[in-house]
């Protein structure tokens, strides 16, 4: 475990130094992304300007879903270039094999593949716009908030990485990377930012139970935001909700074994 | 005369609906976005007070449409053109006995618009026929009158030429960047937000309107959307086309500018 770490660390590494050679791209890349969140956001704030509240949610609490899901999806989008282009760059070209033949798991490998520093333009955003929802709502941090602010981006970082880890597995039967899971990872991100108590019913059930969105965000936040659950859940269900995440994350790795016991070299 | 561009358009047309599988998948995605915007959209006006400038009927055409037509804004680039002038192979098109800016343009409205026709129609009959026999006719595409409908296909005809001629001048762009994938990444934000795909712009605050009523991005979505479901009444839409176009000619032109300069100095990558 202390080697696979390491190994990690050593992975990590190797790329910053890598990106931080074209000093200027890195820069601009990260910028961009900054802004377009940017833009994203006035979006929101359009709205709010409009029509004052979200059925009761003010735009400080939406902003604060906002903040946590976006730092949430940018650090998991960092470390997951690997399984990002895991279709494209290792089953079509059967670089696949290379990983297999060496004496450490292929997830580790793949996790290894970039530390994509650009998306801290979207995590830099993320931040800002917490820290302003932070401050407008005046939140009282006491160590259970804090702790479970944490345990929340924890378990949000956990499922959007067992959803980069589906996708990639997916390859395994398709070879070619399945755009379908930008749905559930874009528009994930989409959909988390506003509370998940104004969808449908029908929505609001899968987003909980079967692929568990809202358990990243949507419950813990409200116990951190310190407000009463519209849908009526209570606050050990709230505070322990983020493990759905883990749980998430250990599903897919099995997926993910399974996917690689079939998996046949395309052999170029 | 136009026979050699028709035949670009057709060509890029067959090659481009051969991806079935990936037009499946835009469906999909676009289904999920309209939702997930139409509720987002319908919470804020359940507690709205007072008349807004569009009601709730004409925002669900606005999303709708706005899913199915996705594909037509210019907010990315044709990955063949990115290859041709990082490649070089672009000295071929200088080569062609046709107007250069024509001939791109007739490729890209074919980029723009062919994989466009096949999604859309999925998306429409799904949100005019389907959703009403789902009993969810409420938040369905609803059906316009004749003279709107007749007035939206010219305004979505000169959408899509202000779309062609905003790709073109991305496209024209990579002849000084070569890689393309600034243009790529600023794009999308800015025309998203400024043609009204993400926040519909009638929704925007009041003293923002001036501003967004005389920009281009409007033509793209802003304009043909709300003619379809009446909140341009049909007696302006005349006028509305005629900024869309207006705005292509300026946009063509500025092309055609940009492009006798970029030939001026190009220098063709490879061998």
């Amino acid at each position: 475990m202390a080697n696979a770490i390491a190994l990690l660390g050593h992975y990590f590494g190797v790329s910053i130094r890598s990106q931080l050679q074209y000093r200027a791209s890195f820069l601009l890349n990260s910028a961009g992304q900054f802004a377009n969140s940017c833009i994203e956001f006035l979006g929101i704030w359009a709205l709010f300007d409009r029509f004052g509240h979200l059925a009761g949610w003010t735009f400080a609490e939406v902003a604060f879903f906002y903040g946590v899901v976006n730092c949430t999806f940018a650090l998991a989008d960092a470390l997951t270039t690997g399984f990002d282009r895991f279709g494209s760059h290792y089953v079509r070209t059967g670089d696949f094999d290379r990983l297999l033949l060496r004496p450490r798991p292929t997830a580790l490998q793949l996790a290894g593949h970039e530390f994509a520093l650009r998306r801290v333009g979207r995590l830099l955003q993320g931040l800002i716009v917490l820290a302003w929802a932070t401050w407008a709502l005046d939140i009282p941090w006491d160590a259970a908030r804090a702790g479970l602010l944490l345990l929340t981006v924890a378990g949000g970082v956990a499922f959007f990485f067992g959803l980069m880890v589906l996708q990639a597995s997916l390859c395994f039967w398709t070879t070619e990377s399945l755009e379908i899971m930008n749905v559930l990872t874009y528009g994930g991100v989409e959909t988390a930012q506003y509370p998940l108590s104004i969808y449908h019913v029908a929505f609001r059930r899968v987003f909980t139970f079967v692929v568990p969105l809202g358990c990243i965000g949507y419950f813990p936040v409200v116990a951190v935001l310190g407000v009463d659950d519209p849908l009526g859940t209570g606050r050990v269900f709230q505070a322990l909700a983020p493990l759905a995440g883990v749980a998430f994350l250990g599903l897919s790795f099995g997926v993910w074994s399974i996917g690689v016991r079939r998996y046949a070299s395309t052999g170029s | 005369m136009l026979a050699p561009y028709a035949a670009v358009v057709s060509a890029r047309y067959r090659n481009l609906l051969q991806y079935r599988a990936a037009a499946f998948a835009g469906f999909v995605t676009q289904l999920f976005w309209g939702s997930i915007r139409l509720m987002i959209l319908a919470a804020f006006y359940a507690a709205a007070d007072g008349p807004q400038p569009m009601n709730l009927v004409e925002v669900v055409a606005y999303v709708w449409l706005g899913q199915a037509l996705l594909g037509m804004l210019p907010w990315n680039t044709d990955a063949d053109f990115k290859e041709q002038i990082a490649s070089g192979a672009v000295a071929y098109d200088l080569l062609r006995p046709l107007d250069l800016y024509g001939y791109w343009y007739a490729r890209t409205l074919a980029f723009r618009t062919a994989a466009t026709t096949l999604r859309a129609i999925p998306m429409v009959v799904f949100a005019m026929l389907v959703l009403p026999a789902l009993g969810l006719a409420e938040w369905a595409l609803p059906v316009p009158s004749f003279p709107a409908l007749a007035g939206f296909l010219v305004a979505i005809t000169a959408a899509a030429l202000l779309s062609t001629s905003i790709t073109v001048l991305a496209h024209i762009s990579m002849l000084w960047t070569l890689s393309g994938e600034g243009v790529d990444r600023i794009l999308p934000s800015f025309v998203t937000i400024l043609s009204g795909m993400i926040v519909p712009l009638p929704l925007f605050p009041d003293w923002m309107q001036p501003f967004l009523s005389w920009q281009p991005f409007r033509g793209l979505c802003d304009v043909p959307y709300r003619i379809y479901s009446g909140n341009i009444p049909i007696a302006e839409a005349a006028g509305e086309i005629a900024f869309t176009l207006a705005w292509t000619v300026v946009i063509v032109w500025a092309g055609r500018l940009v492009l006798s300069c970029g030939v001026r100095r190009l220098v063709v990558q490879g061998g």
